[in-house]
């Protein structure tokens, strides 16, 4: 066990790998501590450190160095060293800049909210009603872009966009061949593919799960229902195409299948690729096998009303300031 | 008289060619240095000559050099960044359009203390006359045996390129240079790693601003320990200064560090004064991301002391009343300036030149600059002050790169200096339109906050 690394997030230890990112500590911790991350992905080589939601304080740097760190630190791109300590919800300060990084990020969105298909799955929501303002100190014209069809069952609504690069590293690493990228730069950039070329390959649609906001949308599903309205169901089928595990999440409206995407883990990170055929081909409940309803961390509005209650981690019982910071959830939790 | 090291002969006619500078005692270094000295040892010249990089950060050369990794069978690269791009700053593109051949003899000593056999000189895009300059001395220095294959018969070789950029100011920072050099997208990287151990295609990368490698030279001609003594304090050798503005005498000057602020503006043997005859107002000590200073900040320290132009006195007091000596573009402007303008002017380039990957500098660089605009247009509103202090603040320290800081830096220290002249402008947003045309009129109000400063200080 020697070589494994000590770190204090928030109070709580862990003991991890060498190598690992702070995130990925306080994703091992797991509940509240966990920062936000709309930029990076795991499962995607290079991704983070972009949208700076995640950023901690790092009040002691190691056993060896103890000094703290100068600036706050990404913590998708910080390993964590041995004897490290880091503040997320515990610092002021660190909830401050996060809160203005949710407004920064929030000063050219459209906020069009209540006709976008990714609402009440979308990250950048979530934050937003955690961290945001209500009423946004900016008052200029906002940046617009022409929507763009890349092929006939994506959509890229470049308004909605973090540049979180997200789909770029998908285009990259799981697709064949890159016909994806960012034209221009500062807050003119946008996600482009090679003059307007459709994305033509078929694990293309990829893309729209992992966009953490709805700038890539699925063309089959559009303006079908609102998630909220839909159950998921966790399913599966023999998929011939060699990469692809077909293991799935169907989103029924009564008897129909909507929509199909990948099954997204606790952290809104999909479990594995799926090909494009299973994506937009496969919409009937005769081609799957149904497992069990999705479960749905309660974090999201899908799961309003039922699913998973909070179950608040022995470490928050004891500890005031975690106490203080959970309040709400806490309330909520003994509610009922 | 100060000592000139850099800029000795830039006077002699024909210096950029290379029988000239060879003449003038050019290429004297990579004899002495390939033929009599070990590579340690000429590192070892450099740390003891206390030489601090000049493109900006200060960050001792010496010591850049020494952390350079170093394992077996991996290339090392010297990549000289001449990406100057910084509002105020041209001292590079002076340093490269008269002497080429410093550059060049800098680099190939360099090269070869850190061992590099392939060394880019990345210049930015729009400097071509520049580009074709370097080509035509490396040309030059390539025929006369002291590029290429076994330079001057030691047995070391060294391949120098120039590489145009496409003008963008973010591929100054070295990270982005890198990604840049390699032909993607110019992103900074997300460091650690450093370039000194991935850098250039992975491989360990020192990247080295193009006074800091010519200031290479003198240190190996007269050793480094002659090099420390210039200067004070750790602030040693010599500085290429660019001063524009509305000065006497404009230009590229070299000076020892420590010279005093007050001597440089108004001596006739640097600048001479503020030119038609009028007051300073404002300074901008090293390049537009450094924070602003009003004038009696830049002449006298807050305690009274005289400021001298070194990397310490310019930063003492931090940045409640200091500023940096950054990559010294010294801008002075004159009492018929407005600085709401000019922060407003700073803004829209950093705004410009925002790679737009991280969000922060992304988004905020377009608001702050949106909202000087509309101050500096007359439709402002006193909460706007705060705002931009809030959202500078925001962007300040998250960003992934300095670009963030370096946008955030000259508004916050606008309105912290300048506070009446926004407010002026909100008050005023008639009067503030007239007057940014250049009409005297409207110095009054802030000369009296000038003076209110000096009486406190």
């Amino acid at each position: 066990m020697s070589d494994l690394m000590k770190v204090t997030i928030d109070g709580i230890t862990v003991e991890v790998a060498p190598g690992t990112s702070i995130l990925n500590a306080a994703r091992q911790i797991g509940g509240d501590i966990v920062p936000p991350a709309m930029c990076y992905y795991s499962k995607l080589e290079g991704s983070g450190g972009k949208c700076r939601t995640c950023i901690v304080k790092v009040t002691k740097g190691s056993e060896k160095d103890p000094r703290p760190m100068p600036k706050l630190v990404a913590s998708c791109r910080t390993t964590v060293m041995d004897g490290m300590e880091v503040q997320n919800i515990t610092s002021p300060e660190v909830l401050e800049a996060r809160s203005g990084v949710v407004e920064i990020l929030l000063i050219n969105h459209p906020l069009d909210c209540p006709i976008c298909d990714q609402a009440g799955e979308c990250d950048l929501q979530n934050l937003g009603y955690e961290h945001g303002l209500q009423k946004t100190r900016y008052e200029f014209e906002r940046r617009t872009f022409e929507r763009i069809d890349i092929g006939d069952k994506i959509q890229l609504h470049m308004n909605r966009c973090i540049l979180c690069y997200r789909c770029v590293f998908t285009a990259d690493q799981i697709t064949n061949r890159r016909v994806h990228g960012i034209l221009n730069r500062g807050d003119h950039s946008e996600i482009s593919t090679y003059i307007q070329t459709a994305v033509d390959n078929d694990f293309s649609g990829n893309v729209i799960d992992v966009c953490p906001v709805g700038a890539l949308t699925d063309r089959t599903f559009r303006f079908k229902n609102r998630v909220w309205f839909t159950k998921p169901v966790d399913a599966h089928r023999n998929c011939d195409h060699e990469k692809c595990t077909g293991k799935v999440t169907l989103w029924y409206k009564g008897e129909d299948v909507l929509r199909v995407t990948a099954r997204k883990d606790q952290f809104g990170e999909v479990e594995s690729f799926i090909c494009n055929t299973c994506r937009f081909e496969k919409k009937a409940t005769s081609d799957w096998t149904i497992e069990q309803p999705t479960v749905i961390p309660d974090t999201s509005v899908i799961a309003s009303n039922h699913y998973e209650t909070f179950k608040p981690l022995p470490v928050i019982k004891e500890n005031l300031a975690l106490q203080q910071a959970n309040k709400v959830e806490l309330e909520k939790s003994t509610k009922f | 008289m100060g000592r000139k090291l850099l800029l000795e002969h830039i006077n002699v006619p024909g210096i950029h060619t290379l029988d000239i500078y060879r003449q003038k005692g050019g290429y004297r270094a990579v004899e002495k240095a390939l033929k009599s000295l070990t590579p340690d040892e000429v590192v070892e010249e450099v740390k003891k000559s206390g030489l601090r990089g000049r493109g900006g950060a200060g960050f001792p050369t010496g010591m850049k050099w020494s952390f350079l990794a170093k394992p077996e069978g991996v290339p090392r690269y010297l990549v000289c960044n001449a990406d100057e791009s910084e509002p105020g700053t041209f001292k590079d593109r002076f340093l490269m359009t008269y002497i080429p051949h410093a550059l060049i003899e800098g680099m190939i000593v360099s090269s070869f203390a850190l061992g590099a056999n392939t060394s880019y000189i990345y210049v930015r895009g729009e400097m071509m006359p520049q580009i074709r300059i370097l080509e035509k001395a490396i040309a030059e220095a390539k025929a006369a045996g002291l590029l290429g294959q076994n330079i001057l018969g030691s047995g070391y070789n060294l391949e120098l390129y120039v590489q145009p950029g496409g003008g963008a100011y973010i591929c100054g920072e070295e990270t982005a240079l890198l990604e840049s050099l390699e032909g993607k997208r110019g992103n900074p990287r997300i460091k650690p790693p450093f370039p000194a151990i991935a850098g250039l295609y992975g491989c360990p990368t020192v990247v080295n601003n193009v006074e800091s490698i010519a200031a290479v030279v003198p240190i190996i001609n007269d050793g480094g320990d002659e090099y420390a003594k210039i200067g004070i304090g750790r602030s040693t050798g010599t500085k290429l200064i660019s001063a524009s503005g509305n000065l006497v005498k404009p230009g590229v000057y070299e000076i020892e560090l420590g010279l005093p602020v007050e001597e440089f503006i108004y001596s006739d043997e640097y600048c001479g004064g503020i030119a038609n005859g009028k007051r300073l107002k404002a300074t901008v000590a090293g390049g537009s991301s450094v924070p602003i200073l009003p004038a009696n900040l830049t002449l006298k320290l807050a305690n009274g002391e005289p400021r001298l132009m070194s990397y310490e006195s310019l930063s003492e007091g931090g940045f409640a009343t200091g500023t940096m000596l950054g990559s010294g573009g010294f801008i002075a402007f004159d009492e018929d300036q407005c600085i709401v303008r000019n922060t407003w002017n700073f803004s829209r380039f950093y705004h410009h030149e925002s790679c737009g990957q991280c969000s922060p500098c992304r988004e905020g660089t377009g608001w702050l600059e949106k909202v000087l605009h509309r101050l500096e247009y007359g439709h402002g509103k006193m909460s706007d002050i705060d705002l931009l202090v809030d959202v500078s603040k925001k962007i300040e320290g998250n960003t992934i790169c300095p670009l963030g800081d370096a946008a955030a830096w000259p508004v916050a220290s606008a309105i912290r200096h300048f506070r009446d002249e926004f407010e002026w402008h909100v008050n005023e947003p008639v009067k503030s339109q007239t007057s940014n045309y250049g009409l005297a009129n409207y110095a009054v109000p802030i000369e009296k906050q000038v003076e209110e400063v000096k009486s406190q200080s």
